[in-house]
């Protein structure tokens, strides 16, 4: 499939413009999960991006939709995303094939506190298709060692065929200073692992609380209950930063469909501090 | 006084966190340290309750079996407990418990314990707020498991 669409040179696009990027391969990573690469135009600042942040994909005749950036921050000639084929743009989006072209906007929103972690041990609890948004955090973490203290990945699912990136998940917990654990809502019986919500993973935890930086992103109920029991556990709430997620249109904060309490969740977020979404994660009536 | 490796063990553990010395000598008198192989059975679905555990290490599979297939609910690792239906009379097992790794544990025969918490109200009570954080946590954990947030549908009634 070819995209019908010209790409302006950067400094002419407007932020609505996409860029036209090939599809260079297409990954399995679950029963209806995908992990995409794409090759936008050389040096395109399309491909800057800071973990945490996301890019707006576009599939002609069908849609838009916001998507993490997944891959590594530092490897610009490729932009990659790990997709799970819920609905009709997702599915568009995870049967492309190989020099296929994707419209790409973005990248968008802020980004994880990486700077700000500097010194600091880095937790990271991931649910479900969460590890994704994570995964360059992870990255620019083992690429700079040397300024962060203990890692810690913390991953939740619903069954083990559901895991994300298994085999790298598991190369992380075998790091010096590193422990990644993974656990399911349900195991079978070939599952060695532990079974339980992410949360039960907390107690095997070894970092100081104080000094430490909290990264989560899953579904939000998920984050809710984390959020509050790594408080309880000592990390200060300033220091527990949490990636929304809203239908999205604009993403540039003109729209106003992802609005949550006063923010905009593609331009204040997706990324926010606990302290600021406290407030609106707990309301019962939205 | 705590004096054995069992006293130790007891001392350290998460689940007895806080609890005063007099009791956990009271209880180091009911205790005795089990292993269990990998994949061993400690007990069954429908087994009578005898025992309460407290892992010391090791990893165990609370499992159901459903329709075609074993399902394995919960696991319970160092510094938790299992067994805690052994205190209360009249409950079986509802689970089968068995090994993914090797456990070693502190064993208490359940009845022995119902009666010192009859006998001794302070122990009692400390030993079952215990039990009740744990059976709420657990309880807690089904409804998040119930609520399947990692779905589709990410946990959403329709
Ligand atoms: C900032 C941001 C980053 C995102 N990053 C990623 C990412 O890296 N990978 C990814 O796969 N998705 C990501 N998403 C979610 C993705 O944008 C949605 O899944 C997408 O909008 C669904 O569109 P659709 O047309 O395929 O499905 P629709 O046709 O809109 O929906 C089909 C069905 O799926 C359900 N559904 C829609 N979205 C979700 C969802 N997020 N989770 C569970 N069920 C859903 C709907 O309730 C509906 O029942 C992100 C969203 C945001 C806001
Ligand atoms: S998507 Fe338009 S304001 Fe956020």
């Amino acid at each position: 499939m070819s995209l019908a669409l010209e790409t302006p040179a950067a400094a002419e696009r407007s932020v609505m413009e996409p860029v036209a990027a090939r599809l260079a391969s297409v990954a399995k990573e679950t029963h209806d999960t995908f992990t995409l690469n794409l090759e936008p135009p050389e040096g395109d600042p399309v491909a800057v991006f800071q973990p945490g942040q996301f890019s707006m994909l576009y599939v002609p005749g069908v849609g838009e939709l916001p998507i993490s950036i997944s891959g590594d921050p530092e490897r610009r000639e490729q932009l990659t995303y790990t997709i799970r084929s819920v609905g009709q743009v997702t599915y568009q989006l995870v049967t492309r094939r190989p020099g296929d072209t994707i419209g790409i906007r973005g990248p968008f929103g802020t980004a994880w506190p990486m700077k700000e972690s500097r010194g600091k041990s880095v937790l990271i609890v991931a649910g479900g298709i969460g590890l994704a948004p994570l995964r360059p955090a992870i990255y620019h973490i083992l690429r700079h060692r040397g300024d962060y203290n203990r890692l810690v990945v913390l991953y939740g699912g619903r069954s083990p065929r559901d895991l994300l990136y298994k085999k790298e998940f598991a190369a992380w917990g075998m790091l010096p200073d590193t422990q990644a654990l993974a656990t399911v809502d349900y195991g079978g019986v070939s599952w060695r692992g532990y079974v339980g919500v992410v949360t039960t993973l907390f107690r095997h935890v070894r970092m100081q609380p104080k000094e430490t930086v909290a990264m989560l992103c899953g579904p939000e109920i998920m984050m809710r209950y984390a959020s509050r029991e790594l408080e309880t556990r000592g990390i200060p709430p300033e220091q527990i930063h949490l990636s929304m997620e809203r239908n999205m249109k604009c993403a540039v904060g003109f729209c106003g469909h992802c609005q949550m309490g006063p923010y905009f969740v593609c331009k204040d977020g997706p990324v926010f501090p606990y302290t600021s979404m406290k407030p609106y994660m707990d309301l019962y009536e939205l | 006084m705590i004096p054995t490796a069992v006293g130790a063990a007891l001392k350290d553990h998460p689940f007895l966190e806080g609890v005063p010395e007099r009791l956990l000598d009271k209880l180091s008198q009911l205790a005795f340290e089990v292993t269990f192989e990998e994949d061993q059975i400690i007990f069954r679905e429908g087994d009578p309750s005898s025992f309460f555990y407290l892992i010391l290490s090791g990893l165990v599979a609370l499992e159901l079996a459903a329709p075609g297939r074993v399902v394995t609910i919960q696991t319970v690792g160092d510094g938790e407990e299992l067994g805690w239906s052994s205190l209360m009379s009249r409950v079986d097992k509802q689970f089968r418990a068995r090994c993914m790794k090797p456990v070693k544990a502190l064993a208490f025969d359940g009845a022995r314990v119902a009666a010192e918490c009859e006998e001794d109200h302070e122990f009692g009570y400390l030993i079952m707020r215990r039990i009740l954080v744990t059976v709420a946590e657990r309880l807690r954990s089904t409804r998040m498991q119930v609520l399947d947030v990692y779905s589709a549908r990410g946990g959403q009634i329709k």
